[in-house]
């Protein structure tokens, strides 16, 4: 039965497959579809977002102003450079190099990790800045003696870096339309990041199975399919970055 | 698990459909493991089905008691001014009553009724393969299912219960939005428990995902040799294109129904006009998935119609291309008919005339299917069992549902009749009258193969006769209320509409009683039906060339493939009572094919 089939060594294909090839065409093509469904997901939540952004340009690119830019750019990074291990990975375990696989794995998982630790300081970030819609959101930027050392310690970052931001923020009120913005900005990326926690998880998953010697140049559709969900999950942040933090000129 | 099998009776080996002599009970399905757990935890996608079954089976006749609850209730309209507290509970109820009514039937009946319990049965056995694609992510789907309809009919049971008998329930408010869920009543005028409800159909997108996939996947890949794309049964093509459908429709249910709760909670507009958001956007989503999702309830309806006109009227199915193409066809229009739900809730005139024009090109391959069913039932060999009798009943109703959808296509006379009872009776009938009965014509068709044993063809009549009647009873007088302006969702009326309400009431009832008699011929088939053959009907497909219950792998050998519905060769023993393909026939005539 399928459940023998996966786990033990002589068998690898489950009873309903004719042989390995055919078996992970399956898997392949059934990862793809779940990508489809992936696609119309995230698709959906686009459109209301480019719906209400069309609606209300200015007060969108105040929110977009608010963000920090920097940490979405640095996470870009992460977790492309992520996807590069992912894909040396599928390479190595294709090629029955189990312990480059192990390493390449290892490495995405950090990587991904990382990317998860710097939104999670973003997150506190906006909530110190009054950001948070719905709990704790303020119609005005709480001023600078208000914030922890920690918050002061970025927005100062930022007045170096981009000396023009010094001129907005403090001053202005936020709108309704920009609490919305951000409740558009926590959703997406808080199901993006819930995906990325998914991904980590299958990885360790890989890890684990890869020690246990259960991958081979023959059989590895599990790290395969997994590539492509950790891919997808990158490609959709590639969206997400431009359209929440890079669209904030008129 | 396969360790723990038995080894076959050696009479099981060789033994030919034509000879059915068989020394013991061979294994099958059912005996093949023993005890609970061997159920909860299987992978065999025959267990599987059996389970969705029960389930489906057990919310239907949830459903079908709130539907007799609301006729009754509408039996008289209320008297406001007699007593104003008195009406007012008694509305809230009906809200609540006809929400239950909708979500149950539209969540955890009609979408997973034909695919999860048919499909998951029969798809792999059509294909001549031992399982589906992915067996541990059907049995997933499955405790998705469960987990979410328990959930889902809790919330909206409890404050029903605590509203009639005044237990106190935990989370006890149910539902009263309609299965529509529409914003802004949902967003932050409802009292009722919009959150855990908007939860529990996200959680049962997932499993209507997870079947979707699946199916695509071992339509894909299982197909045996000599089973082209052109050779597969129609009951696969339209499983496929109900899949496409539920893997790429679904999700925009799910994102729209997380923003919902998610506004709800933080009180962020996103759909609620009061705080900024666009209504009009919810129901642009809303439809997005939800018209698809007709089609995820009627698509595989048809397929078995195709299955079932062949087997008994003896001859090859008509226009088999363009049956198949019609279902591909029925599921590409579905993407893009949606806003014909909104002619009156503000679209541009522009968008309103596409989405008219496109609504009338869903009649297209609509009426291929009807036609071409029509043509392979000309000059057959017709045999008027219950299955083919609740075929014959689709056909008659969905062609009345098909036709009134073309009124309410047409944005002027949509503006007059939207919002009336003439709704009401166009979906019944589309869902209900052809849902319904193509599927219990499935379930009696392949009954035999599935439990091993044969129904009381007198009973199943009698039950239909009682479902038909009682259906028309209910709905048709709909239509004429309706056009005269009863409006739907509403828990009293003038008196005027008296008759027709009692009509329908009595309907409602009529069919309850035929539903109840269906399901005591199967209760009965169960514990004294007399055994089936393989082949009762003589069906062509390959599920009929396994044995009645089929064995734990479905298929000593791998069938091969041919033309599904090559019915020449296949005769009938009366030793058996069944059929079987006589290899040893006349070569086909020349004439034969599509």
């Amino acid at each position: 039965m399928a459940e023998d089939a996966l786990t033990s060594e002589h068998t690898l294909v489950a009873h309903q497959f004719e042989d390995v090839a055919q078996q992970r065409e399956a898997s392949t093509l059934g990862m793809w579809a779940f990508l489809s469904t992936e696609i119309l997901f995230f698709g959906a939540i686009f459109v209301a977002y480019g719906v209400y952004r069309l609606r209300w340009p200015d007060q969108y690119r105040q929110g977009s102003l608010e963000l920090k830019w920097y940490l979405g750019a640095i996470n870009t990074a992460v977790l492309l450079i992520s996807s590069f291990f992912m894909a040396m990975g599928v390479h190595a375990a294709a090629t029955g190099q189990i312990k480059t696989l192990i390493r390449n794995l290892l490495w995405t998982i950090v990587l991904g990790t990382l990317f998860l630790v710097i939104k999670g300081t973003e997150y506190y970030l906006e909530y110190e800045d009054g950001l948070v819609p719905g709990v704790a959101f303020k119609m005005e930027k709480p001023s600078e003696s208000a914030q922890s050392g920690f918050a002061r310690a970025f927005e100062s970052f930022e007045h170096w870096i981009s000396p023009v931001a010094k001129n907005r923020g403090e001053t202005h009120r936020r709108s309704p339309q920009e609490e919305q913005f951000m409740m558009f900005y926590f959703i997406m990326t808080g199901i993006h990041a819930t995906h990325m926690v998914i991904g980590i998880a299958l990885l360790s998953w890989l890890v684990w199975m890869a020690r246990r010697g259960k991958f081979s140049a023959e059989y590895h559709n599990p790290v395969e399919i997994t590539g492509l969900y950790w891919h997808f999950v990158d490609t959709v942040w590639v969206f997400l970055f431009p359209i929440l933090y890079l669209l904030r000129n008129p | 698990m396969s360790a723990t099998s038995g080894p076959l009776p050696l009479g099981f080996q060789g033994a030919a459909p034509a000879k059915p002599t068989r020394p013991a009970e061979p294994d099958n399905y059912l005996t093949h493991e023993k005890g609970i757990l061997s159920w909860i935890f299987t992978l065999d996608h025959k267990r599987i089905g059996v389970m969705y079954m029960v389930l489906v089976l057990s919310f239907f006749a949830l459903g079908g008691f709130f539907a007799i609850a609301l006729r009754t209730m509408l039996w008289s309209p209320v008297d406001f001014n007699a007593n104003p507290a008195h009406a007012k509970a008694s509305y809230d109820l009906y809200n609540h009553f006809f929400t239950l009514h909708g979500a149950v039937m539209v969540f955890l009946f009609i979408i997973p009724a034909v695919p999860a319990i048919l499909g998951n049965f029969i798809l792999p056995m059509m294909l001549g393969a031992k399982d589906v694609a992915f067996p541990r992510l059907n049995l997933l789907s499955l405790w998705i299912y469960f987990t979410g309809a328990v959930f889902f009919s809790y919330v909206l049971l409890s404050g029903i219960l605590h509203a009639v008998f005044g237990w106190n329930i935990p989370g006890g408010w149910s539902l009263d939005t309609g299965w529509t869920f529409y914003t802004p009543y949902s967003s932050s005028l409802s009292q009722g428990a919009v959150v855990p409800a908007v939860l529990g159909a996200f959680i049962l997108g997932f499993s209507s995902i997870l079947t979707g996939l699946n199916f695509i996947a071992s339509i894909h890949m299982l197909r045996p040799k000599g089973m082209t794309w052109f050779r597969m049964p129609l009951f696969l093509w339209a499983i496929y294109s109900t899949s496409i459908i539920q893997v790429l429709a679904t999700p925009v249910l799910a994102i729209t129904l997380l923003l919902l709760a998610a506004e709800r909670v933080f009180g962020v507009g996103i759909f609620d006009p009061k705080l900024g958001g666009d209504p009009v956007l919810f129901q642009h989503f809303f439809w997005f998935y939800s018209h698809p999702a007709v089609y995820i309830m009627i698509l595989p309806a048809m397929g078995v119609i195709s299955e079932v006109m062949v087997a008994f009227s003896r001859k090859h199915i008509f226009g088999y291309n363009f049956i198949a193409m019609s279902s591909i066809a029925i599921a590409l229009f579905s993407f893009v008919v949606w806003g014909h739900h909104m002619f009156v809730s503000g679209q541009s005139p522009l968008s309103a005339a596409v989405f008219s024009l496109l609504t009338f090109a869903v009649a297209i391959p609509s009426a291929v299917k009807v036609f071409n069913w029509l043509g392979t039932l000309y000059q057959g060999d017709i045999r008027l069992t219950t299955p083919m009798l609740y075929a014959m009943g689709f056909i008659f109703l969905f062609t009345i549902g098909g036709l009134t959808g073309l009124f309410l296509g047409a944005m002027s006379v949509d503006i007059m009749l939207t919002h009336t009872y003439f709704i009401v009776a166009h979906f019944h009938y589309v869902m209900m009258g052809s849902t319904l009965f193509a599927f219990l014509s499935g379930l009696y068709y392949w009954w035999p193969k599935m439990f091993g044993k044969m129904y009381s063809e007198t009973w199943g009549k009698v039950g239909l006769l009682f479902v038909f009647v009682g259906f028309n009873l209910t709905f048709f007088p709909q239509f004429v209320a309706g056009s005269r302006g009863m409006p739907r969702r509403y828990a009293s009326y003038p008196v005027q509409y008296q008759a027709f309400h009692r009509m329908s009431t009595a309907g409602a009832y009529t069919m309850g009683t035929g539903l109840i008699i269906a399901g005591l011929t199967f209760a009965q088939s169960l514990l004294r039906g007399k055994k089936a053959p393989n082949n009762p009907w003589g069906g062509s497909t390959l599920e009929w060339e396994s044995t009645s219950p089929p064995r734990h792998d479905n298929f000593e050998h791998t069938p091969v493939a041919g033309d599904p519905y090559d019915l020449h060769g296949i005769e009938y023993d009366p030793a058996t009572g069944g059929w079987f393909r006589n290899p040893n026939a006349a070569p086909a005539p020349a004439t034969h094919g599509h």
